[in-house]
């Protein structure tokens, strides 16, 4: 069962590294993380996408999380109204006998043709996961050469900052 | 005050309260051992890293101050590590200080480098590498906070060469956020409320308490709680020194060696108040059949322990120094008559029991005879194997801090060390090791240190002349293959001793034990006694691992 979990934590070298070697440690999998800088220095906000048998995994993670010194804040996304998008990039064989169907496609699904190259082209998808999911698989049938996807991210919906809800 | 960096840790080991660290120097440690120099800090030479680390525990188990420990790098730092994981999973106060090669040696393969922050991350509380000397002061006195707050730990602070030699300001400094660092202390009255509640209706109350009330200083209001309710008690190795023995109610140890009646009782309550334990597997045999039929209340400090082993009904979430005055002011047992009873019998029937042989010692008698001339605030400290499991069966530690062993862990060579940290934290107290002959070799290079620090420690070495735990599991499990497990060398420890210039006897009889107690009792100086009992012991009860708690072979 996969489920999100979004903690802020303090901008130190070697917060990652904490993170998710606690997860991994614990025998969780990671299914997808992704960090990045956010509206107050010197905080991270760090998205955890965990492959967990139970909610009592879960909270286990959560709790040991919260443990760290460095770590602020500890959500379970699954909980919470939110949004969440994820963006690949996708780099597929399109020779000129599939270029108008994956252009095609690409429309469909609101994607963008960032590169163009004579055998291949390089698309951008943005979406939830079942999106992103979705366009890579019927990108598939015409080859895909490389794919590399930034990991879910989430925000919630209620006009107050996670922390403070 | 500007004081060069090794100055500047020798300043905040002062204002912290430190007057004593136990260390190893090398190479990059240099500068901060010139800084120690004729500091007024006293500094203990172990003869090992890994001594350092288990006396800084020891040290910290025995007085509840920060024990603290110091290493060079490399490899230096790499002994400390076992000392470090063993203070973590007993949740020991310690600082450890690494040196660390010069910052523009790091990450290249340098001499004597090692990465210590990776290292030391998953085993320590919490961990810094010190990159910006301005910071210096503030991570070391965080340390310090941090390695004896909310639940303690070890604290690494891992600090390149170059810091050492670096112009610091150290009142006027800038601090480090420590946002995410939130240690519990109060908890929520309504939360002991509703254990209040369920142990008025309880027909089966029964009082777990493990290492968290010696932790949390709790042993005086626990004795409060005992004389108001006369609930029957038992405990972890951990919290056995955290009530009085004496106590007319108390069933002894639970687990793996634990007594029948503890374990029955865990098997039969119907309210099971655990506090300041962690549900080591040891405790609980068969996670699926552990306490099924009772009410778990959980009074812990930690929120990650609530529910990451067993799912509780009620919990208070809370340092104990808050929670138990509060419940022990309100508890009220119900009628509880006919359980006091049944575990009364229990206990009468059940016992524990070995047998003596004519000429030979048993390890039992032996410890039962040593706890028999202890003075009333001995502090006992036992290393890890069979011999660990006896004293904790059979010598009735009497002081809250009185009984320092390795559990969670489980470190051999974990008890010579730390008698030495314990007795350097309480002169005034006797120290009593009880120690196996393989745990004995794993730090006796300790043997010179307390010699040379003229401690006057009794190490009784429980000679069975191999490694007795190993040897049991194999006869009980494994169809008696002694798969290396027996010693073949026919060591002398007493010699050992006398050559690192501890006073030593062996003793090979029965008849010898008396006067060798006398001995070490009255000896001013260190003591070794090598005391050769029965070979093929068992330590008695026990359920097997895996087994439900109530499956005892007796
Ligand atoms: C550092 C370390 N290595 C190995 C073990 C596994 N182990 C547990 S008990 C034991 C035997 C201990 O033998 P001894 O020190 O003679 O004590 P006894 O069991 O005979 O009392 C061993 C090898 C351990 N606990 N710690």
């Amino acid at each position: 069962m996969k489920h999100t979990v979004s903690a802020l934590v303090e901008n130190h070298p070697g917060v990652l590294y904490r993170v998710a070697g606690l997860i991994a440690r614990r025998g969780y999998n990671i299914a997808s993380l992704a960090a990045s800088a956010t509206e107050e220095e010197g905080l991270t906000r760090i998205s955890i996408v965990v492959d967990v048998n139970d909610e009592r995994e879960l909270e286990q993670i959560q709790d040991q999380l919260s443990k760290l010194v460095e770590v602020i804040h500890v959500v379970n996304m699954t909980q919470i109204d939110h949004v969440s998008r994820e963006m690949a990039l996708v780099k597929v064989n399109a020779g000129e006998e599939h270029r108008a169907d994956i252009t095609n496609l690409v429309a469909i699904f609101r994607a963008k043709i960032i590169d163009v190259h004579p055998d291949s082209l390089v698309l951008e998808v943005t979406g939830d996961v079942g999106k992103v999911d979705a366009f890579c698989e019927m990108m598939r049938k015409y080859g895909i050469i490389e794919i590399i996807r930034t990991g879910e991210i989430f925000i919630s919906r209620s006009p107050k900052r996670l922390i403070d809800n | 005050m500007l004081l060069n960096g090794g100055d500047a840790v020798v300043e905040v080991l002062k204002r912290e309260g430190v007057d004593t660290i136990f260390g190893y120097p090398g190479g990059v440690a240099l500068p901060l051992y010139d800084s120690l120099y004729e500091s007024g800090i006293r500094h203990i030479l172990t003869r090992h890293e890994q001594g350092a680390a288990h006396a800084a525990d020891g040290y910290a188990r025995a007085s509840g101050k920060v024990g603290v420990c110091l290493s060079t790098s490399g490899p230096g730092a790499t002994n400390l590590i076992t000392g470090i994981a063993t203070a973590n999973m007993d949740s020991v106060p310690m600082v450890a200080i690494t040196c660390q090669v010069t910052s523009n040696l790091l990450g290249k393969d340098s001499f004597q480098e090692a990465d210590v922050y990776g290292i030391t991350t998953p085993i320590s509380k919490h961990n810094f590498m010190v990159k910006d000397p301005r910071y210096l002061p503030d991570i070391l006195s965080k340390a310090f906070y941090i390695a004896k707050s909310g639940r303690p730990g070890p604290v690494v602070v891992d600090i390149p060469k170059d810091i050492f030699l670096t112009k610091i300001e150290i009142d006027d400094i800038p601090h480090l956020p420590l946002k995410g660092y939130k240690p519990v202390k109060e908890g929520n009255i309504a939360d002991i409320d509703n254990v209040i509640e369920a142990l008025a209706k309880a027909k089966r109350p029964l009082l777990f308490i493990g290492g968290g009330v010696v932790i949390s200083d709790t042993s005086e209001v626990m004795a409060e709680l005992l004389k108001k309710t006369k609930l029957p008690v038992i405990t972890s190795m951990l919290g056995l020194p955290a009530i009085d023995h004496k106590y007319e109610n108390f069933y002894g140890m639970v687990g793996m060696h634990g007594t029948y009646t503890a374990n029955m009782a865990i098997s039969n309550c119907d309210l099971l108040l655990a506090m300041g334990v962690r549900f080591d597997d040891r405790v609980t045999g068969d996670i699926e059949k552990f306490a099924k039929q009772t009410e778990i209340a959980h009074f812990d400090i930690d929120p990650s322990e609530i529910g990451k082993i067993i799912s509780v009904d009620y919990s208070v979430l809370a340092d104990l120094g808050w929670s138990l005055p509060k419940f022990t002011e309100k508890a009220v047992v119900g009628d509880i008559g006919e359980w006091q009873q049944q575990l009364a019998d229990w206990h009468k029937d059940h016992p524990l029991k070995y047998n003596k042989k004519e000429a030979t010692l048993m390890p039992q008698e032996v410890i039962e005879q040593v706890s028999g001339v202890m003075a009333d605030n001995a502090i006992v400290v036992t290393d890890v194997g069979q011999h660990q499991m006896w004293a904790a069966q059979y010598c009735c530690t009497r002081t809250p801090r009185g009984f320092l062993s390795s559990g969670g862990l489980g470190t051999m060579g974990y008890g010579l060390p730390a008698a030495i940290g314990a007795q350097i934290a309480c002169p005034d107290k006797e120290v009593w090791l009880f120690v196996g002959d393989g745990g004995i070799m794993m730090n006796c290079q300790e043997l010179a240190t307390a010699a040379e620090l003229n401690l006057p420690i009794k190490i009784f070495v429980i000679n069975n002349h191999g490694l007795g735990m190993v040897r049991q599991w194999q006869r009980m499990f494994f169809q008696g293959h002694y798969s290396a497990s027996k010693h073949y060398a026919g060591t002398d420890f007493a010699a050992i001793a006398w050559a690192m210039g501890v006073q030593s006897l062996t003793v090979k009889k029965k008849c010898g034990l008396k006067h060798a107690l006398e001995d070490a009792k009255d000896s001013s100086e260190p003591f070794l006694v090598d005391v050769w009992v029965d070979d093929d012991e068992n330590v008695l009860p026990m359920v097997a691992p895996g087994a439900s708690l109530n499956e005892m072979s007796e």
